[in-house]
């Protein structure tokens, strides 16, 4: 099933949100928000854009495997965890910058852990529903 | 006392997981890294178990949240003896991964996963949370899911929907039991729980919560009307993956129990009971299915749930000769169990099947590998002096002394039926002339020498450590006789992650 | 509210426990859900309900200052719908397998005669 006015509204809402997702991940600490439904969001647009063009076609703007985004992900949310230790803070404690950054914002390891869930639920979610529609034939 | 650094042995699986991951398909820097991985999680875990040992209880608040409103992680000696077998355990499991294991499975990612897998189980034993409790058991679930399923043989995936349907609504019921618990007492912290759920009007409603973490935890470490699950899965994945799961995933099970009834519940009447019945009927249950089974893998299934009963049936008891035998029973059960997995790949490899009517003469070709499995199947039957037999004079001597007859029957006819199917076992295996009309292929003979090293160097590791339990059972006893304390008198527990 | 949310509670319990008894993978699957969102509602409402309240502290003050909803229970649901949608996603890849592979949606097909164990 291939219709015009589903790639048309693609090609225009695929960066729109992902945009909202960065801007969910962003507002996330203080306001509703945060890296699981940025992420959520972000993989959403890649599924519809695989209903419009066909997963092949996903793959390739992709350019890399949706499971690589894993281990990049844990790797940032587990270093935030663990980074309050080596200042004699208990794990998951929240380190931040002293000063604001135009913007985003404060900044602090939450946002780190955060980041790292985003990217953890696109690769996990896509890894999934890639694995489910590929092995439909 | 408070000590940030407490979740190593949590941490250190993490991330060796994740740079499994980064390694993804590379299959000989994950073995190396998993191995590495595993040895220095031995190292910080005796550490920690030192430490604790030495220092008394050592508690953690996350994200330094004060105590009852943030999670806070607790290492007692419980849970350090725990973590420190956990951590011997996937010390052996993991080098005998690296040449018992088709390199089909690792290249699906059998090693990151058996690192959440061990990152779970710790994570399970330090935390002081019941909802955290929860979350970990679920991380626990899910990679045995994988582990379970990793291949896709049909048997296996036949295995693992009875597995994860069982264990999904085990956890249901469990999470059940902590949103009812929250709402008559408003806290999830467990040393908070303690002191609230005495000032509970209706006690009633606390009993048929602890129904909910006994039907919970029951189904997890496979107790009497809810074992099915056990058995009819656990002969089915490879055996690096069965030696994970019958050491150390029941064994969860019994921890979640031995803490949630010491601490929160403490056992009364009605429950006892309750317990003591499930107990008997587990080992009764256990012992006559372990009969008729000729897989060997089947055969060890059915001793786990005989087993679990023995220390169901301590808790059951809950006086400190009782929780002695259970205790060190407990700390015997994972290192044999895990072992003889392990032996029943290698018996798998000398034979090439692991049905008893078809092996033979093993002992004939193999006779110092024999002695070696020997050792460890003595000590599952308990011949004094090895660890088996330890546990089962305190838990003899609990049930005369407080009248538990029918227990003390089930005890007889548990090990009196170990005893019985180990010796057909042995004398099928080992002693039997082969048949000679199936041609059985030796897999272990054409093997490079350092792979054959690489199969029997963790029989080695746990035999030793079965040996050191069982010959220096003075310093265990002294370990479980703390642990026992520990137990019975939760104030230094309370005070310890309260700050009162 | 908290009536109707205690019926819904118990049909949802009803309805799952009704599919998980059935023979078919997939009812076992629906019914798996079923239940787990019933749980979900149970710590919703055991957590006493309060409309409207959010637990935010308004700028000028330092502590509450009206009765609030309790973010815990929240926090608990949270997780537990993140953890279900992880077990539920493996749970349909599984069945699929099987199901590629058994062909068949009963369960009492999943008893194989014992194969040769690796």
């Amino acid at each position: 099933m291939r219709s015009i006015i589903l790639q048309t509204a693609t090609k225009y809402l695929l960066p729109i949100l992902l945009l909202f997702s960065v801007f969910l991940l962003l507002r996330g600490h203080y306001e509703p928000g945060g890296g699981f439904v940025g992420g959520l969001v972000a993989s959403i647009a890649f599924v519809l854009h695989s209903f419009a063009f066909g997963t092949e076609n996903t793959m390739k703007i992709l350019r890399r495997k949706p499971m690589s985004l894993i281990p990049i992900g844990l790797g940032i949310a587990a270093l935030s965890v663990i980074a309050p230790t080596f200042f004699g803070l208990p794990p998951m404690t929240g380190l931040w910058f002293e000063e604001p950054i135009p913007v985003i914002g404060m900044i602090g390891s939450s946002l780190f852990f955060d980041l790292g869930v985003y990217l953890v639920v696109i690769g996990v979610v896509l890894t999934i529903l890639f694995t489910i529609s590929l092995t439909e034939d | 006392m408070i000590d940030n650094h407490i979740l190593a042995p949590v941490f250190i699986h993490l991330l060796t997981a994740i740079v499994q991951l980064i390694a993804w398909r590379k299959t000989v820097t994950q073995r190396f890294l998993s191995i590495g991985g595993t040895f220095l999680g031995l190292l910080i875990a005796i550490r920690l178990f030192t430490k604790v040992y030495n220092e008394g209880i050592l508690t953690m608040n996350a994200s330094n949240w004060d105590a009852p409103f943030g999670i806070v992680f607790v290492a007692d000696t419980l849970s350090t003896t725990l973590v420190l077998l956990t951590s011997i355990a996937g010390f052996a499991v993991s080098i005998f991964s690296a040449t018992g294991l088709s390199r089909q499975r690792m290249r699906y990612g059998y090693f990151p996963i058996f690192h959440f897998l061990l990152m779970g189980l710790n994570g399970a034993f330090l935390t002081g949370d019941i909802f955290n409790l929860y979350v970990w058991f679920e991380v626990i679930i899910i990679s045995s899911f994988v582990l379970m399923t990793l291949g896709g043989r049909k048997a296996q995936l036949e295995g693992g929907v009875k597995y994860m349907a069982m264990n999904i609504l085990a956890s249901t019921f469990f999470l059940t039991g902590i949103g009812i618990l929250y709402g008559i007492t408003g806290t999830l912290n467990m040393a908070d729980l303690a002191l609230k759920i005495q000032l509970v009007q209706n006690q009633t409603l606390v009993g048929i919560t602890s129904c909910f973490f006994i039907i919970g935890f029951g189904i997890k470490s496979a107790v009497f009307p809810l074992y099915f699950w056990l058995p009819s899965s656990y002969h089915t994945p490879p055996s690096a993956v069965a030696a994970t799961f019958g050491g150390l995933l029941t064994k969860v099970g019994i921890y979640a129990m031995y803490r949630v009834f010491s601490l929160i519940f403490v056992p009364d009447e009605f429950t006892k009971d309750l317990l003591m019945g499930m107990a008997i009927l587990t080992i009764l249950t256990g012992a006559f299915g372990a009969l008729i089974k000729t897989n060997i893998r089947r055969l060890f299934s059915y001793l786990i749930v005989c087993h679990i009963g023995f220390m169901i049936g301590g808790l059951a008891m809950f006086n400190k000769a009782a929780l002695m035998g259970a205790v060190f029973y407990l700390i015997h059960d994972i290192m044999v169990k895990t072992n003889l997995f392990l032996i029943a790949g290698v018996i798998r490899q000398l034979g090439g099947t692991m049905d008893m009517t078809k092996l033979g003469g093993i002992y004939k070709e193999y006779p110092k590998i024999s002695l070696l499995m020997a050792l460890v199947l003595f000590s599952l039957v308990g011949i004094p002096p090895l660890s088996g037999f330890w546990p089962k004079i305190y838990l003899f001597q609990a049930a005369f002394e407080y009248n538990q007859y029918f227990y003390v029957a089930a005890l007889i006819i548990g090990s009196f039926f170990t005893l019985y199917v180990i010796a057909k076992m042995w004398s099928e295996v080992f002693w039997k002339d082969p048949s000679s009309d199936e041609v059985i292929e030796d897999k272990f003979k054409p093997l490079p020498l350092f792979r054959k090293i690489l199969l029997i160097l963790p029989i080695c590791i746990l035999c030793s450590v079965t040996l050191f339990i069982g010959l220096n059972a003075e310093a265990v006893i002294q370990v479980t006789e703390r642990i026992v304390n520990q137990m019975l008198d939760t104030r230094p527990y309370i005070e310890a992650v309260l700050g009162k | 509210m908290e009536l109707l949310l205690i019926l819904v509670l118990g049909l949802l319990y009803a309805g799952g426990i009704y599919m998980i008894l059935r023979r078919s993978l997939v009812k076992l699957l629906l019914g798996i859900i079923l239940l787990g969102n019933a749980t979900n509602i149970l710590i919703f409402v055991l957590g006493s309900l309060t409309k409207g309240k959010p637990p935010v502290i308004d700028a000028d003050f330092k502590i509450f200052q009206d009765v609030y909803a309790d973010p815990i229970p929240q926090a608990l649901i949270l997780t537990a719908i993140v953890i279900s949608f992880a077990l539920t996603a493996f749970a349909i890849v599984l069945l699929k397998r099987v199901y590629a592979l058994v062909n068949s949606d009963d369960l009492d097909d999943l008893n194989t005669p014992e194969e040769e164990d690796i």
